[in-house]
């Protein structure tokens, strides 16, 4: 019974030639070529800047640090590399990846293609919980609170659009009420926090948050949003399976032998581990999420298969680039990222909602 | 063509033959009368699928009461009723999507409720009746879907699974769109790719809810003719069918629904009497034999509507 398909069927037609369909490869070869984007854009973005450092002392940083050979660069130019602009522009790659996954698997989850960490009020509670730790003095706890923060706000968000009463079914568009009511009251929680320590240096740093920054990046901010990408983020990409189940809604993915509740609440809490992560070092980034996926979308079509891998390298490239510009454009002064991505994001969103409600 | 006249209308076609055998005195005898009896050719083997005593509450009310029937390996079982009699639900109950409040559905005598989730899912396909919202992905991928329970989890479709869906497609008669977005497909090529898709999940049992709808005729008799050859291949499918005169035609059982109970059930001979469609939809009917045996339903107008 089993193998029934696969066989020549009785009217004597040819047996399909199946493998791989050509889209797969076609897939493949574009990831292939956003890779070495991805690589020569990192490298780029860390010769760019006020100091002239040439892409030869830059290879010649990175190895020397990885003990593959000597350096002779002057040591504030190799600082300039390996502790400045080198763990930005990996930070600024991890969160743009992060970011994209995440739109992509709350698009999938939720059935609506405006979702996102930030629109869902996530990057809001993450927020929250890193301001309160910034004002509190325990900077050490910040991804933890940042995490909290944001499975505490998508949490709420869920519980709002009805996912735990007898309907069995999340509503597509009560979600995204859910989160801008969310998203509301965490950025209020957040004024609150501020109004009442409105004093120097935790001032500017929960300004940083609120606007998205990732101009504090360390070594240590890479470790956080690199392993969070690595360990949550990966397992999502070869998850895809499960996320095209919810394609057709809920009880078709029950048809298929997808556990529903449980599999929409690891991916959500999936996702908000990663904007948690992604939070803790950059602040609330908006629209990467939400505009990657969909530009992503126009050329490889819905698969997530295909989509999830691409959009998180898109997005890595995108922030990449975003960062450099936020700070180069203005400088010696220096421009909050977010600002640079929402001035992005903010038509792309416009067309978006022009698109939807033509769909609808 | 031979005709079989009912009672209280004129003979509507041509001049009656004389009556065979199995004349309308004995067909049109209520089923639901005598509790519903499996139908010979089912009694021998054991059945595919057998429902026992499958009961159904929704916010208290009795949506599925207590169901009985059985559909033998390789058979089509047509279940029909009228809107709201609960045959939507039944199949939702029998793919394991909703959890009955009790009773039980076996497939090869392994109760389903207790498959595990994947399993299930490589033994039972369900075609819904709507497809919900936008779906944007092309033909191929809509069809692999029906490999997820297949793929091992946190891998990708292998070249067996693109296989598969290739030849389902192929079955089906949808080789050629398989590129195209499910989305932009008229309701006729969309019944057949989910068809497809349903077959791609290898199952042993089909559950298609309303398969035919919105269906030319044309694509109507495809449909069925594709149900029935999958049925000789061995699978069992039971669908919900609107159209009694397809069910009539094309069904080896008939299930009849009537505010969630079974009412009759057997062949589509005795199931699908002039006195039983009077009784559950309210219109009166002329069942004729067609020359394969089966009965042919012609129906008569309302009056005063």
């Amino acid at each position: 019974m089993t193998t029934r398909l696969t066989e020549p069927d009785a009217r004597g037609s040819v047996r399909p030639a199946a493998a791989r369909p050509a889209r797969s490869y076609r897939s493949m070869g574009i990831g292939g070529a956003l890779v070495a984007v991805l690589a020569a854009s990192l490298v780029l973005a860390v010769t760019i800047g006020p100091a002239q450092i040439g892409v030869g002392a830059v290879w010649q940083s990175i190895a020397a640090h990885l003990g593959l050979g000597t350096s002779t660069l002057p040591l504030t130019e190799d600082a300039i590399v390996w502790n400045l602009r080198l763990p930005r522009a990996l930070v600024a790659a991890f969160v743009g990846a992060a970011l994209a996954l995440c739109g992509v698997v709350m698009q999938a989850v939720t059935r609506n293609p405006l979702a996102d960490p930030y629109l869902l009020g996530l990057s809001s509670g993450a927020s929250v919980g890193a301001v309160s730790v910034i004002v509190l003095g325990w900077a050490v706890a910040l991804p933890l609170a940042a995490f909290g923060g944001s499975l505490a706000a998508l949490a709420l968000t869920v519980v709002l659009a009805g996912a735990f009463g007898a309907a069995y079914t999340l509503s597509p568009s009560r979600i995204i009420l859910a989160g801008i009511a969310v998203s509301a009251a965490f950025s209020a929680l957040t004024s609150v926090v501020i109004f009442w320590s409105t004093t120097g240096d935790s001032f500017r740093e929960i300004l940083g948050w609120l606007l998205g920054s990732i101009a504090g990046a360390t070594w240590a901010s890479v470790a956080i949003v690199g392993v969070a990408f690595l360990v949550v983020g990966v397992p999502l990409m070869l998850g895809a399976n499960v996320l095209d189940a919810f394609a057709f809604g809920d009880d078709d993915a029950r048809a298929l032998g997808v556990n529903v509740a449980r599999a929409r609440w690891t991916l959500l809490a999936a996702t908000a581990l990663l904007t948690g992560a992604a939070v803790a070092v950059s602040g609330a980034i908006g629209f990467v999420g939400l505009i990657v996926p969909h530009a992503v979308r126009m050329v490889t079509g819905h698969h997530n298969r295909a989509l999830l891998p691409l959009s998180a390298l898109v997005g890595a490239i995108l922030l990449t680039w975003a960062d450099t510009l936020a700070r180069t454009a203005f400088d010696p002064r220096e421009l909050p990222v977010g600002i640079v991505t929402a001035l992005i994001g903010a038509p792309v969103f416009a067309v978006l909602l022009v698109r939807a409600k033509r769909l609808t | 063509m031979t005709i079989n006249m009912t009672p209280h209308v004129p003979v509507p076609i041509e001049a009656a033959a004389p009556l065979p055998a199995t004349d309308t005195t004995a067909r049109s005898t209520r089923s639901s009368a005598t509790p519903p009896t499996e139908p010979p050719a089912v009694r021998s083997a054991t059945p595919a699928l057998r429902v026992d005593e499958l009961t159904f509450r929704r916010s208290g009310r009795l949506i599925v009461d207590d169901v009985d029937c059985t559909v033998a390996a390789g058979a089509i079982g047509a279940v029909v009723g009228p809107n709201g009699a609960g045959k939507s639900t039944l199949l939702h109950l029998i793919a394991g999507i909703l959890t009955s409040d009790s009773g039980s559905a076996l497939l090869a005598g392994e109760s389903i409720m207790h498959l595990p989730r994947r399993e299930r899912a490589k033994r039972i396909a369900l075609t819904a009746q709507r497809v919900e919202g936008e779906v944007d992905l092309t033909v191929t991928d809509v069809v692999l879907l029906a490999r997820i329970p297949h793929i091992p989890r946190l891998s990708s479709p292998s070249v067996h699974d693109h296989e598969v869906v290739a030849a389902a497609l192929q079955r089906v008669g949808a080789a050629q769109f398989t590129d195209r977005r499910f989305g932009e497909l008229s309701g006729g090529e969309r019944q057949r790719v989910l068809l497809a898709r349903a077959l791609a999940q290898e199952p042993t049992l089909l559950l298609l809810d309303e398969p035919t709808n919105h269906l030319d005729i044309r694509a109507q008799l495809e449909t069925l003719a594709v149900m029935r050859s999958l049925a000789s291949d061995g699978l069992t499918i039971l669908a919900v069918l609107h159209d009694l005169a397809a069910a009539a035609a094309h069904a080896d059982t008939v299930i009849v629904l009537d505010e969630g109970r079974v009412v009759a059930a057997g062949p589509p001979t005795s199931t699908l009497t002039p006195q039983l469609i009077a009784d559950v939809y309210g219109v009166r009917a002329d069942v004729l034999t067609a020359p394969d045996g089966r009965p042919v339903i012609a129906f008569a107008p309302l009056t005063g509507a």
